[in-house]
């Protein structure tokens, strides 16, 4: 077509100008790849484990890092990113506990990149954390295809939004290095939620991925979820070249 | 909606490509896209000419082709086609699969409208 006017002349017509097809097969999130790529170097020479958090927003992100925390910081020398559209609300909550935390603030963005993760860690000192927590922004589609250079991905799934959601949002189900269920206390009143239901949905995204039931209010499942962490610490330690498998799309 | 942000990446990756070959314009971009790449075809299409707008790529057209769900069934020992929510074999039953294609999300190639043909020599 001619660049002009859009007639449908042939290339010839246009003087000496040809059209050429160059083949490229390259992967869209490529960049954000690299970046997460160097960011995972950042944590493998610091010898910090890093978990990412993601769920729809009000799932209990920010509670379930409160009850860790308040356990973990006794042994763990623990930092959070905190990753929201707005505010510094979480990042309020989580320096009322003594522990390190920067708000990551991303406007209108739904998702966090591995940019925005390069840029607030240099507000921490890798070398002095163990682990790093990072609480993505509140959406079940957008951050599970964006790498940050995570060790692995923690996809929680409160009760009252029903168990069915692994089946309507496979792209980031099918990150979750472990799943937990949360509100496991409002489990009574909501009814219809059934734990096996949803593990089962999860099973038929092929995912191996453990599931973890637990309350953050109550305390109930939390020993479970915290052995679960400090055994990824452990084999963290052990192989420091540890990969995430599902750390982005592509 | 990651769209805009992907599109200003993919348009990144465009202009690099023109600007090797000394491109005029950029008039077709070919991208290869799966069910679990997370990524909608037709808000990918809107979100296009925003960000397009006002480079050597503003008039391309863009060409997606949907890649279907495909996995490897580690019990069968072959592949088969899936879902994006139903990724176990459908032969056997067995979630124990590999995911082979359906959540690629690959720009394809470009084509271009060159200054000088000569221009397509190695960049």
């Amino acid at each position: 077509m001619c660049v002009d006017c859009g007639c449908s002349g042939p290339p010839e017509m246009s003087g000496p100008q040809k059209t050429a097809s160059v083949s490229l097969l390259q992967n869209l999130h490529q960049q954000n790849q690299n970046l997460a790529a160097h960011n995972r170097e950042h944590f493998r020479s610091a010898g910090t484990l890093v978990l990412n958090l993601m769920s729809s927003p009000g799932a209990g992100k920010t509670a379930l890092l409160e009850a860790t925390l308040r356990t973990l910081q006794k042994t763990c020398r623990c930092a959070v990113l905190e990753g929201d559209l707005e505010t510094e609300l979480d990042a309020q909550r989580i320096r009322a506990l003594n522990i390190p935390v920067i708000q990551i603030t991303t406007g209108s963005a739904c998702h966090l990149d591995a940019q925005l993760v390069h840029k607030a860690l240099h507000g921490l000192d890798l070398a002095e954390i163990d682990i790093l927590f990072i609480e993505n922004v509140g959406n079940l589609v957008c951050p599970a295809s964006f790498d940050l250079g995570q060790h692995l991905n923690i996809v929680l799934l409160s009760v009252t939004e029903g168990d069915d959601k692994p089946a309507k949002y496979p792209v980031m189900f099918r990150t979750a290095d472990l799943l937990v269920i949360s509100k496991l206390d409002l489990l009574p009143y909501v009814g219809d939620f059934r734990v096996d239901r949803a593990e089962n949905f999860l099973r038929t995204l092929a995912s191996r991925a453990p599931v973890i039931s637990l309350s953050a209010r109550s305390g109930a499942g939390l020993d479970e979820w915290l052995v679960w962490v400090h055994t990824q610490k452990a084999e963290s330690s052990v192989n420091k070249d540890m990969t995430v498998e599902h750390g982005g799309a592509g | 909606m990651h769209e805009l942000s992907l599109c200003r990446s993919l348009l990144r990756q465009i202009l690099e490509v023109a600007e090797q070959h000394r491109a005029l314009a950029v008039t077709l971009v070919r991208l290869r896209m799966g069910p679990l790449s997370g990524v909608e075809a037709e808000l990918l299409k809107t979100a296009f000419p925003l960000a397009a707008a006002g480079t050597i790529a503003e008039s391309a057209e863009l060409d997606l082709t949907a890649t279907c769900v495909e996995v490897y069934c580690e019990n069968c020992w072959k592949n088969c086609r899936a879902g994006p929510n139903q990724l176990c074999c459908a032969r056997c039953g067995s979630c124990v699969t590999q995911l082979v294609s359906g959540d690629e999300l690959i720009l394809d190639s470009v084509e271009l409208t060159l200054d000088q043909p000569s221009a397509l020599q190695n960049p």
